[in-house]
């Protein structure tokens, strides 16, 4: 069945958006993660432009990751004090994130900017999950015990804060830091960063689990409700249309996914994510390295009359 | 509908003053609406060559050329080059003003129509379609195979955006003509201008011009301009509509 999306200009099939929304739900929900970095990609594939499929993903995102954050929410298993804290930074780097990628635009190198972002970023990403995960699937495998969590030097900052949820007692200048890391690089690469945020708070500042997942999703709704209103009143490129489709696709997709990824154990997750991930990664290096089949492209600058 | 109107009458008066012939034209549809359920449209030219008595005895065969042109806009093209082992865009081309759909089609192929200089005055062909670029800080089109200029329409030639066809138009009888013009589903909205070109004996001998418009209504108009207009009532309503759905999601699969 065809469907004209009003903004993206463009005819789709409303059931191969449907099905592309409930594929990224699945993982999205199996992993804890936005899954803005595999969807963006998707609709660029099939003949959106990357302006408005970033700009329409944003609420894409906000909608999955807000009915994970009211499932988590009811399991009580959201810091509120520390999404807070997260939150400040997160908005002072989206701000800053939209302010640099108005000005790369206008230095015309934005999409070597995100692709280079993307392979730098998922690669890193990807690789230190996969290896992680590799190692503690050994560990259990041979009976060891994981290694026990040290104290690093973040616990050594002042401006401390007990956070009573996740039961630690944390400075907040790391906390606000890495809020504005992911606020800043989600508004340039147009992805929740969830699955960089997860990583961080687990390894870096020594969230407990339980906790995690639940407290990001808040930061990635906030920062992509925020994102749409920016994209919806700088750009107008946010297609609802296209939207709505992606959300009931995704929220589905998401609720398989959790109950698929209750099922599988921690380690064999990580050791699935950072494959994702990594692959994702990898086949935006080959973009680059490898010569294109086309070395021209055409970007229109908006049409006049 | 008034422009097109205007130009027809325009055309009757002045053709029927300084010229032998004169040209009638129709589209079958002047105003294409964009529906939920669109996904393109062929629209139909159809028009007739009027002699009257000042024409020449020997004209009997005539030629036609059909010119399409989409709502104009700034383009730019990028060309990749190796750098540093990866592939990055280095060198570009601006292209002002030029058509985002344009279409030529004839009843022969162009180049029997007419001699190389009238087609280029003519515009007779995409090599000779006028487009300009910004060359550092002049303003000018190039020679029909500069890379950038070919690469430009071999890219929109593949999305169905640019297209020539020297045998879409058939003479029903001598005089009688009718040409189909494909819109694909990605053509840009806007209001599209017709040319049809008369040529005889590689002579060109007169033109007439219509146009139609692509439409957005009801609902998907509705979309269009509260977004343009009403950015921040937009993105809210967005952003609720988001959260509407995430709640929802998580009120049908809740377990307990």
């Amino acid at each position: 069945m065809q469907l004209y999306l009003p903004i993206a200009d463009l005819p789709v099939n409303v059931f191969l958006v449907l099905a592309m929304g409930a594929a990224v739900g699945f993982v999205s929900g199996m992993f804890g993660i936005g899954g803005g970095f595999l969807m963006t990609p998707l609709l660029i594939f099939i003949g959106i432009t990357p302006a408005v499929a970033v700009a329409s993903v944003t609420s894409h995102i906000a909608a999955s990751s807000f009915s994970g954050a009211l499932s988590y929410w009811r399991r009580r298993a959201i810091d509120p004090a520390l999404a807070s804290v997260l939150l400040c930074g997160g908005v002072t780097g989206t701000t800053l994130g939209v302010w640099t990628f108005t000005q790369l635009r206008a230095l015309g190198q934005l999409d070597l900017m995100i692709a280079l972002s993307y392979v730098v970023l998922l690669t890193t990403v990807g690789s230190l999950m996969f290896s992680e995960g590799l190692r503690a699937l050994m560990r259990t495998r041979r009976g060891a015990l994981p290694p026990r969590r040290s104290h690093n030097w973040i616990h050594g900052l002042p401006l401390k804060m007990r956070f009573k949820r996740s039961k630690i007692y944390l400075s907040v200048i790391p906390v606000v830091i890495v809020g504005i890391v992911i606020g800043f690089i989600g508004a340039i690469m147009g992805i929740g960063g969830g699955f960089i945020l997860v990583p961080i708070m687990i390894y870096l500042l020594r969230v407990p689990t339980s906790t995690v997942i639940g407290t990001s999703m808040v930061l990635t709704l906030v920062t992509m409700l925020f994102a749409t209103l920016l994209h919806a009143v700088t750009n107008h490129l946010v297609d609802a249309v296209l939207a709505l489709i992606l959300m009931v696709g995704g929220v589905t997709g998401a609720q398989f996914g959790a109950r698929a990824g209750q099922k599988i154990r921690g380690e064999q997750l990580r050791l699935l994510l950072g494959l994702l991930i990594l692959s994702v990664g990898v086949r935006f290096a080959i973009e680059l390295v490898i010569q294109p089949s086309d070395l021209f492209t055409i970007r229109e600058l908006g049409v006049s009359g | 509908m008034t422009r097109t109107l205007l130009a027809i009458v325009l055309v009757l008066l002045l053709g029927g003053a300084a010229r032998a012939e004169r040209l009638i034209v129709s589209v079958s549809n002047h105003r294409v609406t964009v529906t939920p359920n669109y996904s393109g449209e062929e629209l139909v030219l159809f028009g007739s060559v009027e002699k009257d008595a000042t024409t020449p005895a020997d004209r009997t065969a005539y030629d036609l050329v059909v010119t399409v042109m989409g709502p104009r806009a700034d383009m730019v093209t990028r060309r990749k080059e190796r750098t540093f082992g990866i592939w990055i865009n280095t060198d570009y081309r601006q292209f002002l003003q030029v058509p985002s759909y344009l279409a030529l089609f004839a009843n022969r192929p162009f180049d029997a129509i007419t001699s190389p200089e009238i087609a280029r005055r003519q515009q007779i062909g995409l090599n000779n379609v006028l487009l300009t670029q910004r060359v550092g800080g002049d303003f000018a089109d190039v020679v029909p195979n500069d890379a950038f200029r070919s690469a430009f329409i071999r890219l929109r030639t593949q999305r169905g955006l640019y297209r020539e066809d020297g045998s879409a138009v058939t003479f029903l009888t001598p005089t009688l003509f009718r040409t189909g013009i494909p819109l694909p589903a990605e053509v840009p909205i806007g209001t599209y201008e017709v040319e049809i070109k008369l040529f005889a004996n590689g002579a060109f001998i007169g033109k007439t011009e219509t146009a139609f418009e692509i439409v957005k209504v009801g609902f998907e108009q509705f979309v269009a301009t509260t977004a343009r207009q009403n950015g921040l009532i937009y993105g809210l309503a967005t952003a609720a509509m988001a959260l509407m759905t995430g709640w929802m999601a998580s009120i049908v699969f809740r377990k307990d």
